[in-house]
């Protein structure tokens, strides 16, 4: 199968500390992935160095077969194709809701201004902020501010989107905005690559399940295999702490 | 002549000189401030920069010396009184180069170096208080560092220490007095003057010290206005179903509140 991305004995250490130990996976288009795991083992670290907001320390990260680590790839070009949807938004604060989502268009697409407010209105439309177009990000809640960065990400036309926690920081009655918004990305074809805590989401929507632990992937398979037919104990005793 | 009636003689008087004093304390302490601030920003710019991991070991040494002359010339200016770094400047650069730097250059030259001194060390800690989350986001979307720092980091950082900058403008103010040590005729040089000429120190220092004071005081007034021009309105219009003509809705969304209304 062609992969988007191919993930291949990839560690990351800090300092003397080993939190991704040869992980091996790979994304093909359309899929839609959900990375569980308990806290710390090492999640949000893979999903940084697959947009290398984290540098890996060892193993290839092959986008369309090109190694990203290598010197010679142009990052910034590399990571427009990989969007990221924060934990904290990370929506710009000096700007308002259109120019979150025409900034990098303009700036780093060097598409026009019209062509770039066309396309982010059509996706704030699509996230259901289009009539806050002329707030700043301070004017907003959790969850339209988190609907508001997946339109920012959404606008550069990535391959591939990464998501970490995206709910995680929500008050509860904002959770499923935005997780409507992921099931109807999920639906449209985009690939999605998400850090997820929401079992539901992993079990209903996605199309594959990684159940990470100590920095390694300990199962990796479709949702029913993961949820009904676990193979190792250690997601197996994972999922019994959400099923209560 | 009572105090009052020598405070309005003086005025009666001097009033033209005196004016011409508060006008170069003004634009030596407004253009001095504003170059104060690009010298800040450029060398806090530099200052907060990491090597990216493809800089050879060269550019990381290039790096590494230059952030070293930076934080000696922070240190140094901020660390000795600007009188004798203007002392030191004036005289310093007609005996040993031969250069006889004009009243005005050599005024503006000292306050903006002293002033790029203390912004440097403001605008790195405006840099580094901003969330880390605003670069990622932006390095998220394929900004380089320059264009992350530009479009997002520093106008948040701008906004961040205009207080700072407010104050620098008012130390600025008030410190250009030091420059009558090489005879720069600002407002205290004119005071000087005065009360040399009539032997009136009360009277004259009373007017001047009003005149410093109104000057500070409006230009803290303004800054404050600009402050909350850059923080914008506190409530947003809603757009209407038709968005992509961009025309701003009946309806009004207010922050505080949490409505429409
Ligand atoms: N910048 C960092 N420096 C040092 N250790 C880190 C850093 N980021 C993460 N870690 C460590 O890496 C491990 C995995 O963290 P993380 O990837 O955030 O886990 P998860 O997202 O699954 O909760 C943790 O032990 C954490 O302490
Ligand atoms: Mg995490």
């Amino acid at each position: 199968m062609d992969s988007i991305l191919k993930i291949e004995h990839l560690v990351k250490t800090f300092g003397t500390n080993e939190v991704l130990k040869d992980i091996d996976f790979s994304v093909s288009k359309g899929e839609v992935i959900s990375i569980i795991g308990s806290s710390g083992s090492g999640k949000s670290t893979l999903l940084r160095c697959i947009n290398m907001l984290e540098e890996a320390t060892g193993g290839k990260i092959l986008y369309h077969g090109k190694n990203v680590l290598d010197k010679q790839i142009d990052e910034d070009q590399y990571r427009t194709k990989v969007g990221m949807v924060f934990q904290s938004f990370n929506l710009f604060n000096n700007y308002n809701v259109l120019d979150n989502c025409t900034i990098g268009q303009t700036h780093v697409l060097k598409r026009g201004k019209e062509e770039a407010k066309a396309k982010a209105v059509d996706y704030l439309n699509k996230v259901g902020m289009g009539q806050y177009i002329n707030a700043k990000p301070r004017q907003l809640s959790g969850g339209q501010k988190q609907r508001v960065a997946i339109a920012r990400a959404l606008a550069m036309d990535p391959e591939v989107l990464l998501f970490d926690e995206p709910t995680s920081a929500l008050d509860p009655e904002m959770v499923g905005e935005v997780l409507d918004v992921m099931k109807d990305l999920a639906k449209s074809g985009m690939t999605m690559l998400v850090v997820t805590h929401e079992m539901a989401f992993a079990r209903d929507i996605s199309s594959r399940v990684i159940f990470m632990s100590d920095g390694k992937i300990e199962e990796d398979g479709t949702p029913q295999q993961i949820f009904q037919s676990p193979k190792s104990e250690r997601t197996k005793d994972f999922l019994s702490r959400f099923s209560g | 002549m009572n105090f009052f009636q020598r405070m309005v003689y003086i005025v009666q008087h001097y009033g033209v000189s005196l004016l011409e004093g508060a006008a170069t304390t003004m634009v030596i302490a407004i253009v001095c401030t504003f170059l104060g601030c690009v010298i800040g920003f450029a060398v806090g710019l530099i200052q907060t920069t990491e090597p990216g991991k493809n800089s050879g070991i060269i550019r990381r040494g290039i790096l590494k010396i230059v952030k070293f002359v930076l934080t000696a010339y922070v240190e140094v200016f901020r660390g000795t009184p600007m009188m004798l770094q203007a002392a030191f400047i004036y005289y310093g650069t007609s005996q040993i180069f031969s250069i006889n730097l004009g009243m005005w250059s050599a005024a503006i030259i000292i306050v903006s170096i002293n002033t790029g001194a203390y912004m440097a060390e403001t605008v790195r800690g405006g840099i580094l208080s901003i969330d880390p989350g605003q670069s990622e986001g932006a390095r998220a979307i394929g900004m380089s560092h320059f264009q992350t720092m530009l479009l997002v980091i520093l106008p948040q950082s701008l906004r961040n220490i205009m207080p700072q900058i407010g104050n620098n403008l008012i130390i600025n103010i008030k410190d250009t007095c030091v420059l009558s040590i090489i005879g720069t005729v600002e407002l205290f040089f004119t005071f000087r003057s005065i009360s040399g000429a009539l032997y009136t120190y009360f009277e004259a220092a009373t007017v001047t010290m009003i005149i410093y004071f109104i000057l500070t005081f409006t230009c803290s007034r303004i800054l404050r206005w600009i402050e909350n021009k850059m923080d914008g309105p506190s409530s947003f219009d809603l757009a209407t179903a038709d968005t992509l003509a961009f025309t701003s809705g009946m309806m009004k969304y207010n922050e505080k509140t949490g409505g429409t209304h």
